[in-house]
């Protein structure tokens, strides 16, 4: 509905395409530094094989929703240990994130056993996960989880209690959050298969004495008995895991490889999440630029438009979200002003770096978001408004789905190595 | 998985402080004065420290869960607060009678995606707030609270 509101004109933007192959050459400082807008390095994966997945941009599981740029897979999951198991259609596929989350009303009818605490009584360890705007709440259950042929045993997920059959949210956790996020319509998606960077999703934070964990400020893991909760030092071997980490092999990172699209869009686009980086004969890093992350922002650093921000490539957004007030926002519907609407589409690049010093030069496009097609779900050249918080010292650049369109991006986890390549990492 | 054991006696008292909470009153801090500084600080169990500055005084509260800056005008009101930190702060603490508004406001925007951000600006009351993995921030304020030159963009 809100897409109808927010897309009134469509109107054919013509546009060069993004595309051209990425050479390389060393700089001075030791690092390479590449211009590239599509280095796939060769990558086919038409060929399938148990670490590659079909990926596609598509409507999603709510119909009519404003849903775009949301890549989806398919996830299995069983009872640990068991063949009793549900296939979930539309699970988000999110590179800003770690860890599977699943709606409890979409995995209805299978039992999930709920992670319990230390002292016998049964208490479940729950999850009160902060977002910009919200929280999601719910347990934190056990489950072998499958993608494609890859198979993680007795993973820590999250069930979102869309369904209000678990303990009420306790007050710290509304408190400190705002809204409840906790609706499949709220992320359209059945779920979200945070494949990031890291190993858990919170770590030492959450690993910390409970009391340490400043209550007033509400926690993510909480213990809870029949009606109340507490916040819980929920050790990181027990937090929610990343679940390709848990893969017998090919667990040290994802490619994700999403094709090239026209600046006009495309209803639909189907690519591939690979997992596994230099562990087969077919996710090879190849020449790649390998962007080292700093682990404890789990950012690189983005050059643009003299600013040095905070990078984030983030299949979770649906765009290229950053900061510049020379490019005007949309107008006309309830978050439009989120979406940017120059005149004209703007030709721009920012030059992505690592700590390493590796740096790529990355061309990108800002369309003006009501001139494209509403009933597109794949939509290259958007952008929007970053969360300007000018004066802070750390603002970022968030390359969603957008940047992904005619790459192949890799990520590397934290604590693992690919050839020479330590995570985490990105590279493209 | 015999660490978990470890974990028995940090339970109870977690539970205890949970409730010691909820009967906590709720102060408001931006719009509010120079007490509700001091009440976020108590709540938020940080540690406060103030600084004067010519147009305005900071007051930056520090947690296990970051950093909170409340900016309180001469006239004595807070007129902006910015946090950062691993987890975000107690935002209907922080924003006082505003919070409701910012609930409101959020809630009505159609948004299917990951939630990374979030931007209200009503004709009083502006919030930008920026969720990342492990990464928190954010900044509100009260255009007509804000002093005379004054720039919000300025303000860490």
């Amino acid at each position: 509905m809100l897409r109808c509101l927010r897309w009134t004109t469509l109107l054919a933007v013509a546009v060069l395409t993004a595309c051209g192959g990425g050479g390389s050459t060393l700089s001075s400082g030791g690092g390479s530094t590449s211009s590239s807008s599509s280095s796939s390095g060769g990558n086919n994966f038409s060929a399938g094989g148990p670490n590659v997945v079909s990926m596609t941009v598509g409507p999603g599981p709510t119909a009519g929703s404003s849903t775009f740029n949301s890549p989806y897979v398919s996830v299995t999951v069983c009872i640990a240990g068991t063949s009793t198991c549900k296939i979930i259609t539309d699970v988000l596929v999110d590179t800003g994130s770690v860890g599977l989350r699943l709606f409890a009303s979409v995995i209805s009818g299978l039992a999930l056993p709920n992670q319990v605490d230390t002292t016998g009584n049964g208490n479940v360890i729950a999850e009160c996960l902060p977002f910009a705007d919200g929280y999601t709440w719910g347990p934190v259950a056990s489950a072998d989880v499958t993608v494609g042929g890859e198979k993680a045993s007795a993973v820590p997920v999250n069930v979102i209690d869309d369904t209000s059959s678990f303990v009420a949210v306790p007050s710290s956790c509304t408190s400190g959050n705002g809204t409840s996020l906790n609706s499949v319509d709220n992320f359209g998606a059945n779920g979200v298969l945070g494949v990031g960077i890291l190993q858990q999703d919170c770590g030492p934070y959450c690993a910390q004495a409970a009391v340490q964990q400043t209550n007033t400020q509400g926690a993510t893991y909480y213990t809870c008995g029949n009606n109340t909760c507490a916040i819980y030092q929920e050790l990181i071997g027990s937090q929610v895991t990343n679940p390709v980490a848990l893969f017998p092999t090919d667990n040290n990172g994802v490619i994700l490889q999403l094709p090239a699209i026209p600046a006009t869009g495309a209803s639909t686009a189907t690519g591939y999440l690979v997992f596994g980086i230099d562990t087969e004969s077919n996710n090879a890093l190849g020449s790649a630029t390998v962007l080292t992350i700093d682990p404890s922002s789990g950012t690189i650093i983005t050059l643009f438009n003299g600013q040095t921000l905070m990078g984030v490539l983030d299949s979770g957004s649906n765009g290229l979200f950053f900061a510049d007030s020379a490019i005007p926002n949309c107008t006309g519907s309830t978050n439009a002003e989120e979406f940017f609407c120059p005149t004209s589409t703007l030709m721009l690049s920012a030059t992505n770096q690592g700590e390493n010093g590796n740096s790529v030069l990355t061309p990108f496009q800002i369309a003006n978001e009501n001139s494209l097609n509403g009933s597109f779900f794949a939509l290259d050249d958007v952008g929007g408004s970053t969360a300007t918080i000018t004066g802070l010292s750390d603002q970022f650049f968030d390359f969603g789905v957008p940047f992904f369109y005619g790459r192949t991006v890799f990520t590397g986890i934290e604590g693992t190595t690919a050839g020479s390549a330590a995570g985490p990492y990105y590279a493209y | 998985m015999s660490y978990r054991i470890l974990r028995t006696a940090r339970a109870l008292p977690a539970l205890l402080l949970g409730f010691a909470w909820i009967a906590a009153p709720a102060w408001a801090s931006l719009g509010g004065d120079v007490g509700s500084v001091g009440a976020d600080n108590v709540q938020f169990k940080g540690q406060l420290v103030s600084t004067p500055m010519l147009q305005y005084d900071r007051h930056d509260i520090t947690t296990d869960s970051g950093t909170v800056h409340e900016y309180l005008s001469h006239a004595g009101k807070v007129f902006a607060v910015t946090w950062q930190g691993p987890r975000p702060p107690d935002l209907r603490q922080l924003f006082g009678s505003y919070f409701e508004p910012f609930q409101s406001a959020t809630a009505a925007q159609s948004r299917p995606g990951m939630h990374r951000q979030v931007s209200v600006a009503q004709p009083d009351f502006v919030v930008h707030a920026v969720a990342l993995l492990r990464t928190f921030q954010g900044k509100a304020y009260v255009p007509s609270l804000v002093p005379a030159g004054v720039a919000v963009a300025d303000l860490k």
